[in-house]
């Protein structure tokens, strides 16, 4: 770990593979209806991205990451529903100029904290914001008590189910639900039609790869190193003097932020927002990818994410009333056989094959078993 | 929540084909068995829809996993039923219909996904599916953009009029006018209770109903209320119910929900057959007593367009085609019956239009009739939902409603009612 370059050989090559796949290999080999498919996939891989940092360096397993995600989305929907609902679009409801289910909610004036969505500039800062901002109190109250492990959990996971009560409970602010749908221009861009979508999929492609970049700086860093220290050890690292706490809240906040970015990006691909992408099971689902791609991976979590959105839009495609069965049997074999997912597996199997400069030194020291 | 209901092999038998054959062609005003011969493929489609010399291919897109594959089971079943007995009649322009059916999964973002498969991908004619109002919501752009054509079964809140949906389901003054006019006339009912689910149709029909009953009846709310979907616990509305002694309940609580909130109003003493209160709903049907137990709802009233106890000669047809395909324990609900209008409301219109192009389609719609509908005679209105009769029913312990009220007339759809807003 005294290169100085900023990535390993073996890394550039993966990411340079990755690049390869995303920029080159599905755009001419996928129909423009698969290829938006799977820039719907990508946006999840951002949330795996950051649970490869939380979980599988830090050892903070959150399965509440939905949350975070929802509220990218709902930011994004929130500033998309403005601009669709100018008053011409809206004339046929009671009060013009207001979104189409507040109104139907007798709402008949725009709430207040939805005034600053009218600008594209705070949106795009809330999208990062809010998240980091929620995370942090999370965090704060969390690890300043040294609640860890599986009571971490339980807790994330509590807080998505009251994140999809509030929402669906206040539809007349949030749209309920139904969500915020109809979303149709991003600063008079029609998202809509398949070329729009076929820009976003590169968007989508070109954002993961700075998450990624930003991902593997921080576990390259001093501050990676002594995340791993402390999902190993945790009370080493505190008698070291290190402040383990402000460690954990601090990267809890980038998962969340990428989480965030992604909900923000899923809206602009699908085209509407709603509670049912919040909730708990989205929100173990995502941490499925990051499993199955391998939770100490940040390639792999790219993989797992896209590889398990596309059995299940294979699977119910082929055998719609038997599509839950299949992917829920892929998910126990995974895990009963390849604990580190599609990466573990790669370590394993393919890498010793390949003559890579250095190998052996790499995963043994990075990865150790973690011990949770 | 999947696995709660068995869900029947799709297959149909002989005799429910004939059956249901039978008393179709004997009713529909088109003649029967128009050859695919004189209609060319290249003229009848003429957008690139997925219409061969002898085939057609139509979407399906329900739940069938997920916590609404309970509901839209039906849905599926009878929309299945229709084109088995479509294709046995010789099929639409002497074409067979072939279904692509996608699942939903309960999940909005997958309807939409699916939806847009449907359409892009497989370039079906038209669409049957969807149920929630979120599902709706989520497939509606899709359907826009990419000028699909999807048939709508459920009962729900108005405020929608797409040129892409044909509505088979009543929007909410046809369900909710004409019951309290009943309730009001014929029970001398002053005061009600209005208690419904947290989410926008019970919310906007209670809107609509306390607008009727306060400004045409001359009658009084005395409460509202709402829970979340799912919730259970309903002891303490039903104490406010007793304290403030409305006339009528007025409960629009769908889902799970219904077996609680009717059960703990059987244990809490309040017996519907008494009718003080009386219990009006509109979000009970036939399939909902299966879950709640006749016997818990036995005296309630209901305010639908279709009930599985209808007397007529289409009716008794549809029942029994459905009960041979689907096995004898099988009921029927509104919407099932909705969904079964779907794909006859579909070939109707194609054959009126001499065309499978969804512009040519919507612009015959309006005005389509059906002489053979379970329901009795349906038209489809120029703002694509149906007319139809608004009736009452009264539960009974077997789980099945007697009809003790139906409209002289059809009831003119109003998705945007004015003075209700």
């Amino acid at each position: 770990m005294t290169r100085s370059s900023l990535f390993r050989r073996d890394e550039a090559a993966g990411l340079a593979i990755l690049a390869l796949i995303l920029f080159v290999v599905f755009p001419l080999m996928l129909d423009d209806f698969r290829l938006n498919l799977f820039g719907k996939y990508l946006t999840y891989a951002f949330v795996a991205i950051g649970l490869v940092l939380c979980w599988g360096a830090g050892g903070i397993l959150s399965l509440g990451q939905g949350v975070f995600f929802g509220l990218g989305g709902y930011c994004m929907a929130m500033f998309l529903k403005l601009e669709a609902s100018t008053p011409e679009a809206t004339a046929i409801q009671s009060t013009p100029g207001i979104p189409d289910f507040m109104d139907w909610n007798q709402i008949t004036a725009l709430p207040l904290w939805w005034e600053p969505f009218h600008n594209f500039g705070f949106t795009l800062l809330a999208i990062l914001a809010v998240p980091a901002l929620f995370a942090f109190v999370i965090g704060f109250a969390m690890f300043r008590r040294r609640v860890g492990g599986v009571y971490f959990a339980i807790i994330t996971q509590a807080i998505a189910a009251i994140a999809t009560i509030l929402i669906i409970g206040q539809q007349g602010y949030t749209g309920g639900v139904n969500g915020i749908t109809d979303l149709r221009t991003l600063l008079g861009w029609d998202i809509r039609p398949d070329s729009a979508k076929v820009a976003l999929y590169f968007v989508n492609a070109v954002l993961i790869f700075v998450c990624l970049f930003v991902a593997m700086a921080i576990r390259k860093s001093k501050f990676g190193r002594v995340l791993v220290a402390m999902r190993d050890a945790e009370d080493r690292v505190r008698f070291s003097g290190y402040d383990v706490a402000s460690f954990k809240i601090f990267v809890f906040c980038v998962g969340a932020m990428m989480a965030s970015i992604g909900g923000a990006m899923f809206t602009l691909q699908v085209g509407f927002m709603s509670p049912t992408i919040v909730g708990i099971v989205p929100s173990i689902e995502m941490v499925i990818f990051c499993a199955v791609g391998g939770r100490h991976s940040l390639l792999g979590a790219v993989y797992g994410a896209l590889l398990v959105n596309w059995a299940k839009t294979t699977f119910s495609e082929s055998f719609p009333e038997l599509w839950l069965f299949g992917l829920g049997a892929l998910f126990i074999a995974v895990v009963m056989a390849f604990p580190n997912g599609l990466a573990g597996l790669f370590d394993d199997y393919v890498k010793p094959r390949l003559a890579w400069p250095g190998r052996g030194r790499r995963a043994r020291a990075d990865n150790p078993q973690p011990a949770e | 929540m999947a696995d709660d209901k068995k869900v029947p092999h799709p297959t149909i038998s002989r005799r429910a084909i004939l059956a249901g054959g039978v008393a179709m062609s004997a009713s529909l005003f088109l003649p029967k068995g128009l050859r695919a011969q004189d209609f060319p493929t290249d003229q009848v489609n003429t957008t690139g829809l997925a219409v061969t010399d002898d085939t057609v291919q139509v979407g399906i897109l329900h739940s069938i996993t997920g916590t609404m594959a309970i509901s839209e089971t039906g849905s599926v079943q009878a929309e299945k039923l229709a084109i088995e007995q479509i294709n046995a009649q010789g099929g639409v322009l002497g074409r067979k219909i072939e279904t692509i059916q996608e699942d939903g999964a309960s999940d909005w973002p997958t309807f939409a996904e699916k939806a847009r498969k449907l359409l892009v991908n497989d370039k079906v004619a038209s669409v049957m599916g969807c149920w929630t109002s979120a599902s709706r919501k989520a497939v509606l752009p899709v359907f826009e953009q990419n000028n699909g054509f999807l048939y709508y079964p459920t009962f729900y809140e108005g405020l929608e009029e797409s040129p892409n949906v044909i509505y088979t389901g009543q929007e909410a003054t046809q369900q909710i006018i004409a019951g309290l006019d009943w309730v009001a006339r014929e029970k001398g009912a002053k005061s009600f209770y209005l208690l419904g689910s947290d989410y926008i149709w019970p919310r906007t029909s209670n809107k609509i109903a306390r607008k009727h009953i306060e400004d045409k009846l001359g009658g009084s709310v005395v409460g509202e209320e709402y829970y979340p979907l799912g919730h259970t616990q309903f002891n303490s509305v039903i104490n406010k119910i007793r304290l403030k002694k409305p006339d009528v309940i007025y409960a629009i609580v769908v889902g799970g929900s219904n077996v609680a909130f009717y059960k703990q109003l059987k244990a809490a003493g309040i017996d519907m057959t008494e009718e003080s209160p009386l219990l009006l709903t509109i979000s009970v049907t036939e399939d909902e007593i299966r879950g709640i137990g006749g016997e818990n709802i036995e005296g309630a009233y209901a305010c639908m367009k279709y009930f599985q106890s209808i007397e007529n000669e289409n009716n008794q047809e549809f029942v029994a085609a459905f009960k041979d395909a689907y096995g004898d324990d099988m009921v029927i609900g509104d919407v099932t019956q909705a969904a079964y209008l779907g794909p006859w409301l579909w070939k109707a219109a194609v054959e009126a239009a001499g065309s499978f192009d969804v512009d040519k389609v919507r612009e015959a719609s309006p005005g389509i009739e059906l002489t053979s509908a379970p329901e009795g005679y349906v038209k489809i209105h120029k703002n694509h939902h149906l007319w139809s009769k608004t009736r009452v029913g009264h539960a009974k312990a077997d789980g099945q409603y007697e009809v003790v009220f139906e409209t002289d007339d059809l009831v003119e759809p109003n998705p945007f009612p004015e003075g209700y807003q």
